[in-house]
């Protein structure tokens, strides 16, 4: 370390001694300030790991003496966003389901609340329009064609309960009779021939109606209207749970699918099935209630008389 | 050495550059990296261009001052502030004129306009948007009065620089920021009210219930100002700002320029020296006059460089110069490079403002006339209705129990007007007995058209649910609307509607 003291030329700078293929080091010590921020940094680490979890450990890390985590900073959050809705929750658990509507506000929170749910919940299968899917019997939520009834109270109440659904005394339940082994290949066809001519699309005839007046009108009632009490599915309109193709509804006169859907009173609360039920029914299908009229502002009188001339209207075809 | 003269000298590396036309290649490696700032202490002057720089500031000091505070009666459901730009509604105002999102191409076509302006300007007249009416000058000129009002002129300025720190001092230097930062609060103050309801704003601001986003920008404009216009300066000019390149560009042998006729003022000598021998010198008695009162501190006589802003005080100093020893004005002046040239081979002076009739310059007028024109007659002839749609792609369609096809849709109604209006919709293009309801009217209403109320400057947005009949089908069709008022103005817009089956 002789050359300790030698300068570079140019430069002015010490040397530190040091030569690599004639390259040398210059001696520019850390400016003084430098070198206090990094003993700050080292002191803030210190007080850090004290303060907040740093350690990995095996299944999390220390926890620090503020008891802070990300984990619980989220469920703070989430508990902060809860308590700043629950006024809106309590009224929409409060009003009477079937006056929801009257109040616009309201009913635009209930939607959009429901929105959220039906994402989380429903779109698996009821697809994320709420379209469901012919092939496996998910009915789409946005027709005007409801087996159990499309008023906004018949919607709550099957989601609540659900359908088929083991979780619930109350469910809704209803079986289409298995009439494999009973009907004849010939009278079969016959009977799919007058199912489909009540919609309009195939050609009745006096075998298929005579077996459909035997067996078939307790339920789906003699024009094929079918019975939402009953859950027995309308038979003369253009939708079909699992379509209108002959093969199908073959299938169903003998050996017929049950869909089953759960009720969520066990993993929702009232009111997020409320808010589901005021979206589903806000889909453009649901059907009015006598009391539901508070856009057209009709008095009870006329909003029967539509209904009414609502089911007259279905009678066109 | 004074620091005039420090100016005045060439650095070494121009000196080196001169005698050898090469560079050197970066500073001496024994010297400083970098040089040091010279303070620059520009003497007052008086003349023409100090009246119209003193106009020019006045004029947009007051404009930018005072706007935020103009009324203007839009009716009650809009603010009544002249000028306003409110971000949190998405509206700009402009007296009469009302800027919605979707109008953004007015507030584009208005920057176009003033960048095309400022090619006009510079090809006209030279850097005047920095001379006179930048920002940076116009305050920078606003401080350099407080030093001459506080400290006094440029001698007493460069005295006072130099003094040791006493009580006078700092009482000066302590009373000239407390103006600084004054001046600089009121103009970071303004600021804020272009975007709030001024009197609303101001009140708040002071109360301390003004939004911490108001205090913020007052706080980082206050910070600015202070620094750029009370220190840095002519540093903006030369270092900071791209402006002087880029406008440097625009210029050419025949925009007017502040320019040193050299042909007729070299050789310099004192004017003792250009009595005796009138024959050996020019113009120019080197009284440096020219270099004390710029305000960026250069000397005019070194020719084009990049911190000249044109703002002619030199012309000021200079003229008043040759008044005094009997010589013609005009020394240093607004010329063009090519009258220069010609006047140095002997032509006759031409009349400034023939510089400004040439092809370059009326092409540009052009070009910025017509966007002008455009925008106005935009502007003139807009509808204060819209309509937009968006078909729901999920489901893109809905069979219904009667056989009936029924398509969603989301349209947006627009009111540009400050009034509540009813407006129609109805469909074109689809078979009969196609029917729609929305959101807000109830399928027991459906109807091929539809009336709906829509609130004053307000976009409203309606889900509507159209049905054809069982048996029919379509394809493309058309939304109409139509304001149910005197004006009947309409909008329409071609959608799809979608079938089972797909097409």
């Amino acid at each position: 370390m002789a050359d300790k003291n030698r300068v570079d030329e140019p430069t002015g700078t010490e040397l530190v001694g040091h030569e690599w293929d004639g390259i040398e080091e210059l001696n520019t010590p850390l400016p003084r300030w430098w070198l206090w921020t990094f003993y700050a940094t080292i002191a803030w680490s210190v007080v850090y790991v004290v303060l907040y979890p740093a350690w990995p450990m095996v299944s999390q890390a220390t926890e620090g003496v503020l008891g802070w985590s990300s984990r619980g900073a989220l469920a703070d959050e989430m508990t902060a966003a809860d308590m700043a809705r629950v006024s809106t929750f309590e009224r929409i658990a409060v009003t009477d389901i079937t006056k929801l509507s009257a109040d616009p506000e309201l009913m635009g929170q209930a939607i959009a609340g429901g929105a959220a749910a039906f994402k989380q919940h429903c779109v698996q299968c009821h697809g994320a329009g709420a379209a469901g899917y012919e092939e496996y019997g998910y009915p789409n939520l946005n027709d005007d064609d409801w087996i159990w009834g499309g008023e906004i109270g018949d919607i709550e109440y099957t989601l609540t309960h659900g359908i088929r659904w083991e979780g619930s005394d109350q469910t809704r339940i209803s079986y289409m009779p298995a009439f494999e082994g009973i009907f004849e290949r010939e009278q079969v066809d016959a009977l799919v021939g007058h199912v489909l001519s009540l919609s309009g699309n195939g050609s009745s005839n006096a075998v298929g109606a005579e077996l459909y007046a035997a067996n078939c009108v307790a339920c789906h009632q003699a024009s094929g209207e079918g019975d939402q009490l009953q859950g027995a599915p309308a038979l003369n309109d253009a939708i079909w749970l699992y379509g209108n193709s002959e093969a199908s509804i073959r299938q169903q006169i003998l050996a017929p699918r049950h869909g089953a859907m759960p009720g969520w009173s066990d993993k929702l609360d009232p009111v997020t099935i409320r808010m589901l039920a005021a979206y589903v029914h806000s889909r453009g299908g649901g059907e009015d209630t006598a009391q539901d009229a508070p856009i057209a502002e009709t008095s009870e009188q006329e909003a029967a008389q539509q209904e009414v001339s609502g089911a007259e209207g279905d009678d066109r075809l | 050495m004074t620091a005039s003269d420090q100016l005045e000298q060439p650095s070494k590396w121009v000196r080196a550059l001169d005698k050898t036309g090469i560079t050197r290649g970066g500073p001496p490696s024994n010297g400083p990296l970098y040089e040091k700032r010279k303070s620059v202490h520009n003497k007052r002057i008086d003349g023409p261009f100090r009246r119209f720089k003193w106009l020019v500031m006045v004029v947009t000091l007051a404009i930018y001052y005072i706007t935020p505070w103009l009324r203007w009666d839009r009716g009650p459901y809009a603010p009544d502030q002249a000028v306003l730009i409110d971000l949190a509604n998405r509206r700009f105002y402009m007296f009469d004129i009302e800027i919605w999102p979707h109008e953004f191409y007015f507030v584009a076509g208005m920057l176009i306009m003033a960048g095309i302006g400022l090619f006009l300007v510079t090809s006209a007249v030279g850097r005047a948007w920095c001379g006179y009416a930048c920002p940076q000058t116009v305050w920078t000129d606003l401080f350099q009065h407080v030093d001459r009002f506080i400290d006094g002129d440029r001698n007493a300025r460069m005295r006072l620089d130099k003094a040791p720190w006493g009580p006078s001092k700092i009482a000066r230097r302590g009373g000239k920021w407390g103006i600084y930062l004054l001046i600089s609060l009121v103009t970071g103050g303004a600021w804020i009210l272009y975007f709030a309801d001024a009197q609303t704003l101001f009140v708040e601001f002071f109360t301390g219930t003004a939004s911490p986003v108001a205090y913020m920008t007052v706080a980082v404009l206050t910070g600015t100002t202070f620094w750029l216009g009370g220190f840095m300066r002519e540093q903006v000019c030369i270092y900071m700002c791209p402006w002087p390149r880029i406008q440097a560009a625009m210029l050419d042998e025949q925009s007017l320029i502040v320019t040193y006729k050299d042909w007729r003022g070299e050789q310099r000598g004192s004017l003792k020296k250009a009595q005796k021998e009138l024959e050996k010198y020019g113009d120019c008695i080197d009284c440096r006059e020219c270099i004390a009162v710029c305000p960026t501190g250069i000397d005019i006589r070194e020719g084009q460089q990049v911190g000249c802003i044109t703002c002619a005080l030199c012309i000021d100093a200079c003229d008043r110069v040759m008044k005094d020893i009997g010589r013609p004005r005009g020394l240093i002046d607004y010329a063009t490079l090519d009258q220069c040239e010609a006047e140095a081979a002997g032509a006759p002076a031409m009349p400034a403002w023939k510089a400004l009739l040439r092809p370059r310059t009326f092409i540009y007028f052009g070009i910025w006339g017509a966007i002008g024109t455009a925008m106005l007659f935009a502007l003139g002839t807009r509808s204060h209705t819209g309509l937009t749609v968006s078909p729901d792609r999920n489901p893109p369609f809905m069979l219904m129990k009667d056989g009936s096809v029924r398509n969603a849709y989301t349209l947006r109604l627009r009111n540009m007007e400050g009034r509540p209006r009813d407006m129609e919709i109805a469909l074109s293009g689809l078979p009969r007995g196609a029917v729609m309801w929305t959101d807000r009217i109830g399928r027991d209403e459906a109807a091929a058209t539809q009336k709906i109320a829509v609130p004053a400057d307000e976009t409203r947005v309606v889900r509507a649910y159209v049905t054809i009949p069982a048996g029919s089908s379509a394809d493309q069709f058309t939304f109409e609307l139509t304001s149910l008022d005197e004006q009947r103005e309409q909008d329409a817009e071609p959608t799809t509607f979608a079938m089972p089956g797909g097409n």
